[in-house]
């Protein structure tokens, strides 16, 4: 939606001294040229312009909240008529009960009726469409914008999907325990090369980028998470947990990972207890609520911990591109637990913004 | 015999290491540590030769333990990370294992320790900490034989001394066994101030400048300290706070 016009300064400004050098100059005339009497011209000219420009700040208003979709000139035609109408008849009112006992004037104003109306009509019809043209341009501007960002986005998650695939440290530290394992426990050596490569494939895989079932995506963070279990031993627990019917409601792919990832630098690398990481996902109506938990180093600056970067971000960015909401991804943190709480709408163009 | 450590934490790559060093008999492990606090520890304990050290880990990471070791020994760098091996020899480390590495390549690592003799160089430490991206916002120093980490915003000033610095923070002053310069370089240079010979001064703990002698002025802290501000100081504190 378009921000009123009339809460920018400078609008706001003209429109307030151009309210009064058109009573003045209306009072004048009928003053000293058309030799209308000195309390009757103000009054008339107040009273006109006053109403006017109270109609001009409506049309505008009105349109600020609210633009059809189909016949839109039209539609802002019959409301500026019909406003200019109502104006009228508001004005010619007032201005009889301000001078009921005035006939020469009350048949003037009547003989000038429809000139007033021609002229607030053109003058309301005129800026009504000069409004209706500004906020359309102001959506068109912040459309564009967000299609910007959304490209670039896309353009981001390329690049981090491209890290996503080779996570070089991950990949290599496994490749190391693999090292390890394969002379004292062949067994879980192979074990562990088999879900390194489903994880893998996995990442590949996610070419075509359209939403996937939730149950998927968990499938695929299990195997993560099975990884760092191995490399971690008895350190790190998880506790997957799905709510009846969470399962086949879609997210876009890799929307969770990074949350994911998040809990286990600051819940597995940063600390040395034993931990346990859980994810639970729920629905409410139509939406799919997914919180990932886990405990951190509360000695740890919390200056330190802030580092998380593009993980989180990248959800809270991702989720305003889909939905134009800011209050999709929520933190908490509990003591020494933190939560990252995802909320995803299902009622949604799936293809549109998430490439 | 050749004492050594190895500090990881994963199991599997401590198990690694172990594993490997059953060709050199010569080498004996004296403990296994998670983190880099245990490691602290373990190191006063048994006063070993040799260290494997990997250097992602919780609590401190590696080079930050290293600045808090007393009598350095020798170091063998283990990890995933690449980008640390400059720093790594800068310390004069005695090798730099990539992870996964071989059984051949940590002989050789081994072979270039026993050639060797001295340890790491204590000095060319300060570069290396610096540089570690999680170094920025953060201090390590020791009390009582505890470690405490403090976040460079919470310190309020620093007074240099003749080898160490004092960090004046809200919870108190802890000694730190480097120079000025090197917090000078290490810290944010938009808000820690290099106000005096003595002095480097956090700006937002500032609440009022004084005039004091001819030339010199006295910086009055939040905390009611006051610190003085030489000749040359006054103008980089004028700059930054934009007077």
């Amino acid at each position: 939606m378009a921000t009123h016009l009339l809460k920018e300064k400078p609008f706001r400004w003209t429109f307030l001294i151009a309210c009064c050098v058109f009573s003045a100059v209306h009072g004048f005339i009928l003053h000293y040229w058309l030799g209308v009497d000195g309390p009757n011209a103000w009054m008339d000219a107040n009273i006109h312009n006053i109403l006017l420009f109270i109609a001009v700040a409506a049309i505008t208003q009105m349109q600020a909240y609210y633009r059809p979709v189909r016949m839109r000139y039209v539609y802002v035609a019959v409301l500026t008529t019909v406003i200019s109408a109502l104006w009228l008849l508001l004005t010619l009112v007032i201005l009889r009960a301000v001078f009921p006992k005035d006939a020469v004037y009350l048949q003037w104003l009547s003989d000038t009726a429809p000139v007033r109306f021609a002229l607030g009509w053109l003058m309301l019809m005129g800026t009504g469409f000069l409004s209706f043209i500004m906020y359309e341009m102001e959506d068109q501007r912040q459309a564009l914008a967000r299609k910007d960002a959304a490209e670039k986005m896309a353009r981001e998650a390329e690049l981090y999907k491209l890290r996503q695939q080779l996570q070089p440290h991950f990949l290599f530290n496994s490749l190391n325990s693999i090292n390890a394992l394969v002379s004292i426990r062949p067994e879980e050596a192979r074990q562990m090369i088999q879900q390194l490569s489903d994880f893998l494939r996995g990442t590949l895989k996610r070419e075509d980028q359209s939403w996937i079932p939730l149950r998927e995506e968990l499938q695929y963070l299990q195997l993560y998470l099975d990884i760092e279990k191995v490399r971690f031993r008895h350190r790190l627990t998880t506790e997957l947990v799905t709510d009846p019917g969470a399962g086949e409601f879609s997210i876009p792919p890799m929307l969770l990972q990074p949350a994911v990832e998040n809990a286990i630098k600051f819940g597995l690398y940063d600390t040395t207890d034993a931990i346990s990481i859980r994810i639970h996902a729920w629905t409410e109506r139509d939406v799919l609520f997914v919180s990932v938990t886990n405990p951190f180093d509360t000695d740890m600056p919390a200056t330190s911990r802030k580092g998380t970067g593009f993980g989180l971000n990248s959800i809270s960015r991702r989720l305003y591109l889909l939905f134009a909401r800011q209050d999709l991804l929520e933190t908490k943190t509990e003591g020494n637990i933190f939560t990252t709480l995802i909320k995803v709408p299902q009622q949604h163009d799936k293809d549109h913004f998430d490439r | 015999m050749i004492k050594t450590i190895l500090i990881d934490d994963e199991p599997l790559a401590r198990e690694l290491v172990r594993e490997y060093l059953r060709d050199f008999p010569q080498v004996e492990v004296v403990a296994e540590c998670n983190d880099g606090f245990e490691g602290l520890k373990a190191i006063q304990q048994h006063q070993p030769d040799l260290l494997f050290l990997d250097i992602q880990m919780p609590k401190i990471n590696g080079f930050e333990m290293l600045e808090l070791v007393d009598k350095l020994p020798q170091v063998i760098f283990t990890t995933a990370f690449e980008e640390y091996a400059l720093r790594a020899f800068e310390v004069s480390a005695v090798d730099y294992l990539l992870k996964p590495f071989s059984k051949d390549r940590f002989a050789k690592a081994l072979q270039k320790m026993l050639e060797r003799s001295s340890g790491i160089n204590p000095d060319l430490l300060d570069n290396a900490a610096r540089e570690m991206p999680m170094q920025q916002n953060r201090v390590v120093v020791k009390i009582n034989g505890k470690i405490k980490i403090i976040p460079v915003l919470d310190i309020h000033y620093l007074e240099g001394a003749d080898d160490y610095v004092k960090i004046i923070t809200a919870e108190g002053a802890f000694l730190k066994n480097k120079t000025m310069t090197f917090f000078e370089k290490m810290l944010d240079p938009q808000q820690f101030i290099r106000v005096h010979r003595s002095y480097i001064l956090n700006v937002t703990q500032i609440t009022r400048i004084d005039p004091y002698e001819k030339e010199s002025y006295l910086a009055i802290l939040r905390d009611g300290s006051k610190v003085m501000v030489s000749k040359t100081g006054y103008p980089k504190l004028k700059e930054v706070l934009g007077l």
